[in-house]
C-alpha cells in the first residue's frame, strides 16, 4: 500500500513508516545538493535564516534541468543526486532547520540515520535517474534562491510537488538504514 | 562538396539529443529482463520506474536523467576524411546548441571556485578522444558521462604477484561498498595493464560495447562472466535498495603491463547507459 503525506509534515506523518515503505509526497519541496547544503549550514552558523523555510519541511537532493518560459520556469528533468555527498552536513541541517523528510537517491550514512532518530525525520529514495517521472509531479516553480551565485544545479529551487514518488523510506525515524543493511548482507555473502 | 557547412554541427547537435533522451534498445531489453525475473517488490518497482522514465523521455523528447553527464567524444577519423579540421569546432558549437536547445544541464565548473560555465565548454571539456583509421569516413560516438556513477571510478595498482582471486575481491568489494550511490543495476567498465591511465582509459572504453557483448580473448570473457556472476549475487539490486539486478553488464579491455606492474582500472556506468554514434561518409552523408 502506498501512502500519502504532505507538506507540513509533523512528527506523527512519518513516526509509523517503516524502511522499504512506499510513500508519496504532496506539497513544497526544496532542492538542495552541495554548495546549498554548505551554504545553508553557514547561515544557520552565523544565526541567519535561510531564504525558505524549511521547518516541517521536505527537501531533495536535485539539480534541475529548467527552462524559462516568459515570467515562470517549467522543469524539464529533476531526478534525485546521490546524497551521499551530503551526509556530512545533513546531520546539522536537520538539527538546526527541523525539516523532517529528506528525498534523495543511493542511500545515506550512520550520522544521519542518527539525526533522523533524535530529531524524527525519514530519509527516502526515488529511483535515480528517473528525472522525466519526477518532472512530471512537479506542478510550478514557487521561487528559486541563489540562481545567480551557485548556478542551475546548485541552486535552492522551491517546487509545488503532487504525488511525488514513488518514494521508498531508506532511513526511518528508528534509525534503521535500509541501504547499509543491504550492503552488509553483500559483504556477508563473498567473506 | 555538395553538402553545406554546417551539416557535420547540426548531425553532432541530434547525436547528442539521441544520446541523452533515447536509451540504446541492447540497454532497455536488459532493463526489462531484470523487470522479468526480480523477486524483491521494492526492486520491482525500481525497475518500473526506469522504464516508465524511459518511455516518457523518448515521448517528450527529454533528457533520460537530469544529469547530462560531462560529454565525452569517441571519434575515429578516416585517414581521408575530407573534413578533419571542421570536425572539433563542429562538436564545440554543437554542444553549446544542445545545453541550449535539449537543453543538458550545464556540468562545466572552475575546479577551484566552482564557478559554471553555462556551456559545458571549459578546458579540455567536452573531452575528445582522437583515433585514426583506414577509409574516408568518420566515426563520432558520444558518451554523456553522469557524476554518480563516475564518482565510483577507482584505480589500483597492484604487484605483478597478484592472484586473479585477489583483483576480483577487489573489485566485487568496491562495487559492493559504493551501492546504490552509482545507480546500479548499470555496467562496470574494468580495464587491467598499459598503465595507471590507460587502465582507467580502456575502463571507460569498454563502456561503448553493447550489452552482452564479451571480449574475444576466452581468458578476459570468462573473467567477465565470472565478475557478472558474482556480482548479481551480492543482493545490492536496483539503487542499493536490494533484489536481484545489481549490475547490467560487466566488459573488460586489456593492454599488456610493464613487469612492475598491474594496473587495475574500474569505470561504472549508472542504469541511464546512454550512448550514441553516427558514421560522417566522405561525401557528406550522415549514416545512423
Amino acid at each position: 500500500m502506498v501512502r500519502e503525506i504532505r507538506y507540513p509534515l509533523k512528527q506523527r506523518d512519518v513516526e509509523g513508516l517503516k524502511v522499504g515503505d512506499v510513500i508519496r509526497f504532496t506539497g513544497t519541496l526544496v532542492t538542495a545538493r552541495d554548495k546549498a547544503h554548505q551554504r545553508l549550514i553557514e547561515l544557520y552558523k552565523k544565526g541567519e535564516k535561510p531564504p525558505v523555510d524549511l521547518r516541517d519541511g521536505a527537501i531533495i537532493h536535485c539539480g534541475p534541468i529548467a527552462r524559462r518560459e516568459k515570467d515562470t520556469w517549467k522543469i524539464i528533468s529533476a531526478g534525485p543526486t546521490t546524497s551521499y555527498r551530503m551526509e556530512e552536513y545533513t546531520f546539522d541541517l536537520i538539527r538546526q532547520s527541523g525539516l523532517r523528510l529528506i528525498i534523495g537517491k543511493g542511500g545515506m550514512g550512520e550520522k544521519t540515520a542518527e539525526a533522523c532518530k533524535k530529531y524524527k525525520v525519514i530519509y527516502c529514495a526515488f529511483t535515480g535517474g528517473a528525472s522525466v517521472v519526477a518532472a512530471e509531479a512537479i506542478e510550478k516553480v514557487e521561487n528559486v534562491f541563489w540562481l545567480q551565485e551557485l548556478g542551475m544545479p546548485e541552486a535552492l529551487w522551491v517546487f509545488k510537488v503532487k504525488d511525488f514518488g514513488p518514494l521508498v523510506v531508506t532511513i526511518d525515524a528508528e534509525g534503521n538504514n535500509l541501504t547499509e543493511e543491504v550492503i552488509e548482507k553483500a559483504k556477508e555473502s563473498f567473506d | 562538396m555538395v553538402e553545406t557547412p554546417d551539416f557535420l554541427e547540426d548531425a553532432v547537435f541530434l547525436l547528442i539529443k539521441k544520446a541523452v533522451t533515447e536509451l540504446p534498445d541492447d540497454v532497455v531489453t536488459a532493463l526489462k529482463k531484470a523487470l522479468e525475473r526480480e523477486t524483491n517488490e521494492v526492486a520491482r518497482l525500481q525497475l518500473e520506474i526506469m522504464l516508465r522514465n524511459v518511455e516518457l523521455a523518448k515521448k517528450l523528447q527529454h533528457p533520460i536523467c537530469q544529469d547530462t553527464g560531462t560529454l565525452i567524444f569517441f571519434v575515429e577519423v578516416g585517414y581521408d576524411f575530407p573534413f578533419k579540421k571542421e570536425v572539433e569546432p563542429a562538436i564545440v558549437n554543437a554542444v553549446k546548441k544542445a545545453t541550449r536547445e535539449v537543453p543538458l544541464r550545464s556540468n562545466t565548473v572552475e575546479p577551484f571556485t566552482g564557478k559554471n560555465s553555462g556551456t559545458n565548454i571549459g578546458r579540455h571539456i567536452p573531452w575528445m578522444d582522437w583515433s585514426f583509421v583506414e577509409g574516408d569516413e568518420c566515426k563520432i560516438t558520444v558518451l554523456p558521462k553522469g557524476g554518480g556513477s563516475e564518482n565510483g571510478s577507482a584505480l589500483k595498482m597492484f604487484n605483478p604477484t597478484v592472484s586473479l582471486e585477489e583483483v576480483k575481491r577487489f573489485i566485487v568489494n568496491h562495487v559492493v561498498e559504493l551501492g546504490g550511490r552509482v545507480c546500479p543495476p548499470g555496467v562496470v567498465g574494468i580495464g587491467i595493464g598499459g598503465g595507471g591511465d590507460i587502465a582507467l582509459k580502456l575502463a571507460k572504453k569498454s563502456l561503448l560495447r553493447p550489452i552482452g557483448d564479451r571480449n574475444k580473448d576466452k581468458t578476459v570473457a570468462d573473467l567477465e562472466v565470472d565478475l557478472f556472476e558474482r556480482l548479481n549475487k551480492t543482493g545490492i539490486g536496483p539503487m542499493g535498495l536490494g533484489g536481484d539486478t545489481t549490475v547490467l553488464d560487466v566488459r573488460i579491455e586489456v593492454a599488456d603491463r610493464h613487469p612492475a606492474s598491474f594496473p587495475v582500472g574500474i569505470v561504472l556506468q549508472c542504469w541511464v547507459d546512454r550512448k550514441a554514434s553516427m558514421a560522417v561518409t566522405g561525401d557528406g552523408k550522415v549514416i545512423w
